[in-house]
């Protein structure tokens, strides 16, 4: 089920009168339309659904208008067309006509914000930061200091709970911010540009470690970003913006292997498969290979034996069996090549237990050998 | 250029007819205000003066201490006041420094919540502005004349006076404290569901306390600035015995007053000016 849901989302800023809703109907850009009427475009005729549980990246580069349709989810930017649906209580509530009071209580119980500045108070301890949102909500003091400590243990800051925010590095500070958003236990989490401040190596410990949080805690997360690399990290759905529009939606695989136009072609051009890319998305799935009887014909003479209720028992290479490799769909291509340096065997990807495709060399030879492409085609 | 100086606009009459007009049909509200400013600051002198010196000296020293935990400031606390006893100005001393505790509370009480307000309505900051800039610039004897004819002679005129203007610092330095909020902390506060109140008490005061502080210490110097003007008329304080050495070109008592003057200015601004570094570990 859909936790939000954008339908024909626009977001103009300024003086938005008709005019500019006319002209944005006729398709004229950004530019055009400020130059005729004053009211800037932030984002045109967005649609897009962001199932529960899972992440959604926003992507693009600064002005593409990922950050504005960010903020229409919990009402930092009002939504100027269109609706805005958030699943609530067993309905919908509609953010474009939503009033004062639900808008308060969405945001003290559903939806909660990381920021890229971080936004804590520099006034307050580590713990009174983690527990502000509980706070505003007038939850008794000692079920504060409960839900802050646990929270500050799911972020490994414990030692930290009283120390100053400005007294914590970059990293830390950012953890602070993700316990806080933690914390009110709301199930739809804005994350914009939470990493972005950080540096690498620190940015991408704790990209690893949103992802082992939301392993756990399977909240709703839209997530904007400008790097590829993150969003094809993170992703379930990465959508790609540009100008205020949404260019293509879709998994990390569509948006690799089928880029929908030249903007796009050039994010994935400058990605590193072995850090983004993943066993799901190097795999053919089964279905891609020929059957034979009760066999599925693999590269190079290798052949997959299937059982009677169509499942994988074994693999045989010239008529002498082997034992199975398996990885699972989500183990990142540098794990991949690692496994298959010291082995010449195919490697089957599982997902939830059930075999759903395979990775023979060739695949990933042919990855690296599209990423060069890609590099190549570029125009300087 | 005869033309232009024989129509001469009454600006001044107007002004006058004002002051004659509130004079006339207000007077009743301005007696009974002066009387009960006038009750409240000679009350509270006479009940600092009923206090014995020396356990009003150790008072301060106490307040000082609890505030910076400085015992260089405590030292110096205990032997400026002993000096000024010793010159014999301790009454006089007191009776400025409630006016300028009074003319500072109320600078405080009416100019935090103007700065706020300014602060979250544009529009009202463009139309204080140019009253601030006038309350600040305009010489004091000017409204020292209506001030003396609504309220009379004595420390209510002065207190009035002093308030007019000393208000502007408060205003300003609220207002600035309260519009620097960085756009993060103000989001930050929104997204998690701060009603505006809130909004108000959890991330917008505590960010501007310490501009609202500065303002703190400056509006009580520029009230221990008008102690002189406040004199003139007829505030009691250290005012009155530099007045009286100007009239008798008596240079000993001049320097005198005005010593103990300067000590009560430095010794207000190292008690309440905030430390620099905010204190760690407590």
């Amino acid at each position: 089920m859909a936790a939000v849901e954008f339908r024909h989302v626009d977001v103009m800023f300024g003086k938005a009168s008709k005019q500019s809703f006319e002209l944005l109907d006729q398709g004229k850009t950004r530019n055009e339309i400020l130059a005729k009427t004053g009211a800037v475009l932030g984002v045109a005729d967005a649609s897009l659904a962001v199932e529960e549980g899972t992440i959604c990246v926003l992507m693009g580069l600064s002005g593409s208008g990922k950050s504005s349709l960010l903020r229409c989810v919990n009402g930092l930017n009002k939504v100027s067309r269109g609706e805005l649906l958030i699943a609530h209580k067993g309905g919908f509530v509609d953010m474009a006509k939503i009033s004062e009071s639900q808008l308060l209580e969405l945001r003290r119980d559903r939806i909660a914000m990381v920021f890229q500045q971080f936004g804590l108070l520099p006034w307050c301890s580590v713990r009174e930061n983690v527990g502000f949102g509980l706070d505003v909500k007038g939850i008794p003091k000692e079920e504060i200091k409960r839900i802050t400590d646990e929270k500050l243990a799911l972020v490994n800051l414990s030692d930290w709970a009283d120390k100053k925010v400005d007294e914590l590095s970059g990293g830390m500070q950012q953890r602070v911010g993700l316990a806080r958003a933690f914390a009110t236990d709301a199930d739809i989490l804005l994350m914009d540009e939470p990493f972005s401040a950080l540096d690498p190596l620190i940015r991408d410990r704790l990209q690893d470690e949103l992802l082992e949080l939301q392993k756990s805690l399977k909240r709703t997360i839209i997530f904007v970003s400008h790097d590829l690399n993150e969003a094809l990290k993170l992703g379930n759905q990465i959508v790609i913006m540009e100008g205020g529009r949404i260019i293509q939606a879709g998994s990390a695989r569509d948006i690799i292997f089928k880029p929908a136009n030249e903007y796009v072609r050039r994010f994935v051009a400058n990605i590193n498969p072995l850090n983004v890319l993943y066993a799901g998305v190097l795999m053919r799935p089964l279905a891609q290979f020929t059957r034979e009887q009760n066999q599925l014909v693999l590269d190079s003479g290798w052949t997959l034996s299937l059982d009677a209720q169509g499942k994988v028992s074994t693999l045989h290479h010239q008529g002498q069996a082997h034992d199975l490799h398996a990885v699972d769909y989500d183990v990142w291509m540098k794990d991949v090549v690692e496994i298959c340096q010291n082995n010449d065997k195919p490697l089957l990807v599982t997902q939830a237990g059930e075999v759903v495709g395979v990775i023979c060399h060739k695949d990933i030879l042919q990855s690296l050998l599209r990423q060069a492409e890609l590099n190549s085609d570029m125009p300087m | 250029m005869d033309w232009l100086t024989e129509h001469k606009l009454p600006i001044g009459k107007w002004l006058g007819k004002g002051v004659d007009y509130l004079n006339q049909y207000a007077s009743g509200f301005f007696d009974a205000l002066s009387l009960v400013l006038e009750t409240i600051l000679n009350g509270t002198t006479k009940a600092l003066l009923m206090i014995p010196a020396w356990l009003l000296i150790a008072l301060v020293a106490g307040l000082a201490w609890w505030l910076h935990r400085s015992k260089g400031l405590v030292v110096f606390v205990v032997l400026s006041l002993l000096l000024i006893v010793n010159m014999g100005y301790w009454q006089e001393t007191i009776e400025t420094l409630v006016l300028v505790i009074y003319a500072t509370f109320f600078c405080m009480l009416i100019g935090v919540p103007l700065g706020i307000a300014a602060a979250h309505r544009p529009w009202l900051y463009t139309i204080l502005r140019p009253i601030l800039d006038l309350m600040q610039t305009i010489p004091t004897f000017v409204y020292l004349i209506p001030t003396l004819i609504l309220f009379g002679l004595g420390v209510v005129p002065g207190l009035i006076s002093t308030i007019i203007f000393a208000l502007a610092a408060p205003v300003r330095l609220t207002w600035l404290g309260v519009s620097n909020v960085p756009l993060t902390l103000i989001e930050a506060g929104k997204s998690f569901g701060c009603s505006p109140r809130q909004l108000l008490w959890r991330i917008e005061l505590p960010h501007a306390m310490p501009t609202i502080m500065a303002g703190l210490t400056q509006c009580i110097m520029l009230s221990l600035s008008m102690v002189v003007i406040a004199a003139l008329v007829g505030a009691d304080g250290l005012g009155k015995p530099v007045v009286r050495a100007l009239n008798t070109v008596n240079i000993e008592k001049g320097f005198e007053a005005g010593l103990a003057i300067v000590i009560l200015a430095i010794l207000l601004d190292r008690i309440f000016k905030q430390p620099s570094k905010p204190a760690v570990g407590v």
